[in-house]
């Protein structure tokens, strides 16, 4: 048992580190707004920036810690942003308060993305390997064709919710009564939001999610998915209900990702579905493969260079991609060298206990 | 204690197993042997829910297990240790000890623990490595012990000795032998006809899906088809 407690201090001693990590760069952060270093343009990525982390966090505990792959998070993403622009935007008389708001939407946002997870996740867990990473793919366009044909009001009388599956309604069916407010315009998305999302509430997020995520996996039950990804014939032979557990996986991340959403979502005052599109589940996971499967604080520092490498790379034009494609083949090839390994390994001592697991 | 009927598995339009019956008894050590392909380890599968028969039962203390989900059977009773030494290769040893403990109240993990650790004093020696990094000898016991530790009343092993050279083969017989010993009932595949048809109470030889043959050990040792077919000579 001693052997145990050793081993589990090692883990939180690294978990310690990643909450150090994000809460000394949040006070950096601020620090450096205040003194105005930052410039508005800059200090407009930040809640994106927070958001991506969230996300990439996320589908961390999909393909790293679950180990299958998800090509469909975006949609989840959208959920979340819609579902939270939609309460936000429903609430503004009656909850004047906007962090309250916020608050409230985040978490509708993460119940509803929740729950559309769930429902995928019932055909969809039982597949495996490529085809679930093809079955992910095509929910994520199934979520973002739906929220396209989506048209929302609300006036005094509630909600008003129409789908416009032939493309032959708009905004005029809703039947708003005076004073009511068209939310999401279909196609054209929401349009009009008050922006509420602020950098502390990103950084709330991102410490609650990593709070859930590093505790679930050093849980019962996240042990039990660790053996589910090790060996699942194994896992099932010492009795592990492997739907159910990769369902708990599954949810946990799916309504995280929801939340990040709703905190998307309400950081632009226009947003189309078509946002959250492939492109963006495969940006989310290159944060996380860059970072390390099952590593959250690389996650997080991978999503915030990538996020910003783009931005930094503007002055390039067209040339920006390309760059930005040299820089993930550099540090793909930087961090598989034997020897840049081994300084790391000199320079994280701890790393070092792990340095027999495979990844 | 164990009844199979009748089973037959398929694989797509492959019928694997063709309308097995057989039993074990309380106490007994159990062989089933046959060739590669024959289809020794699908029929432990369909025992332990990983795979279904298309018809017949298997009844275990009185039970129907063909309809339990294959993670409700070792709270039965039954542990399998399947083909291939398959332990979680990125946990350490006594992770992977722990694993087996899943199904069990807590309380009851130290003096399994104790006891899977004196039965298997290498395990101990080596409780904090990666099983990854294991030798094939120690894994089996590993698998064998993380197996123990859900205190089955009827132990399944699928080809133990498989890719372990002699010495280890004999070690790992001897720890069949002293499990048995101890009160667990087992049901043992193998190819390895020679060492296991000594061990064992008695035996069914599985030919391309069917039982051919039936006997106590020491019969079959002595059975003609036998000798030629599996013992050399």
């Amino acid at each position: 048992m001693k052997n145990l407690n050793k081993k589990l201090s090692g883990a939180a001693k690294k978990d310690l580190l990643t909450y150090v990590f994000v809460i000394a760069a949040f006070i950096i952060v601020n620090i450096l707004s205040s003194a105005g270093v930052l410039g508005r343009s800059k200090q407009g990525l930040l809640v994106p920036i927070c958001c991506y982390i969230v996300m990439a966090l996320s589908l961390n505990l999909t393909v790293g810690v679950m180990g299958e792959l998800s090509l469909g998070h975006a949609g989840f993403m959208s959920i979340g942003a819609f579902t939270g622009v939609v309460v936000s935007m429903s609430l503004v008389e009656s909850i004047p308060s906007a962090p309250v708001r916020l608050l409230i939407a985040m978490v509708c946002g993460a119940v509803f993305a929740g729950l559309a997870g769930l429902l995928i996740g019932i055909p969809v867990l039982r597949l495996r390997g490529d085809y679930l990473a093809i079955v992910t793919l095509a929910f994520g366009e199934i979520i973002k064709e739906l929220i396209n044909c989506l048209i929302v009001g609300y006036d005094t009388n509630g909600l008003h919710i129409i789908f416009n599956f032939r493309g032959d309604k708009s905004i005029a069916d809703l039947n708003l009564v005076e004073g009511g407010t068209a939310i999401i315009k279909g196609a054209q998305g929401a349009t009009g939001t008050k922006t509420i999302a602020t950098f502390t509430a990103g950084f709330i997020l991102i410490l609650v999610s990593l709070f859930i995520i590093l505790n679930f996996v050093r849980s019962r039950t996240g042990r039990a998915v660790l053996a589910i990804r090790d060996n699942r014939i194994a896992a099932e032979s010492v009795g592990i209900n492997i739907m159910k557990y990769k369902m708990i996986a599954f949810v946990i991340s799916t309504a995280i990702a929801g939340a990040a959403g709703a905190l998307y979502g309400l950081n632009y005052s226009n947003l189309s579905a078509t946002k959250f599109d492939f492109n963006t589940s495969i940006l989310v996971l290159v944060f996380v493969v860059l970072g390390g499967l099952g590593n959250m604080l690389g996650s997080i520092i991978a999503a915030t260079v990538l996020y910003i490498l783009p931005e930094a790379l503007r002055e390039f034009a067209d040339y920006r991609m390309l760059l930005y494609a040299i820089v993930l083949i550099l540090v793909m090839l930087a961090t598989n060298s034997p020897k840049l390994r081994n300084l790391f390994q000199k320079i994280i001592p701890f790393k070092k206990k792990e340095g027999g697991k495979v990844e | 204690m164990l009844k199979v009927e009748n089973i037959n598995v398929y694989y797509g339009s492959i019928h694997a197993i063709k309308n097995i019956s057989f039993e074990v008894n309380q106490g007994e050590i159990v062989t089933l042997i046959g060739a590669n392909g024959a289809g020794k380890s699908t029929t432990l599968q369909t025992i332990s829910g990983l795979l279904h028969s298309k018809t017949g039962s298997v009844t275990f203390l009185g039970e129907r297990l063909d309809n339990v989900p294959a993670h409700k059977i070792v709270t039965k009773g039954i542990a399998h240790v399947p083909e291939g030494r398959r332990i979680f290769l990125q946990m350490t040893v006594e992770e992977n000890i722990q694993m087996g403990a899943y199904t069990r109240p807590s309380s009851e993990y130290d003096a399994g623990l104790a006891e899977v650790y004196e039965r298997f004093p290498r395990l101990k020696e080596r409780r904090k490595q990666i099983a990854g990094t294991l030798s094939g000898g120690e894994q089996q016991m590993l698998a064998m012990g993380r197996a123990m530790m859900s205190k089955p009343k009827l132990l399944m092993l699928d080809e133990p000795s498989m890719g372990l050279s002699p010495i280890l083969v004999d070690e790992v017989f001897d720890i069949i032998k002293s499990l048995h010993a101890s009160g667990t009932t087992i049901l043992l595949v193998e190819q390895n006809a020679n060492k296991s048809l000594a061990i064992s109470d008695r035996a069914y030889v599985l030919e391309n899906g069917s039982i051919t043959l039936t006997g106590t050990g020491k019969e079959l040792m002595q059975s003609e088809d036998i000798k030629k077919a599996y013992l050399g000579g």
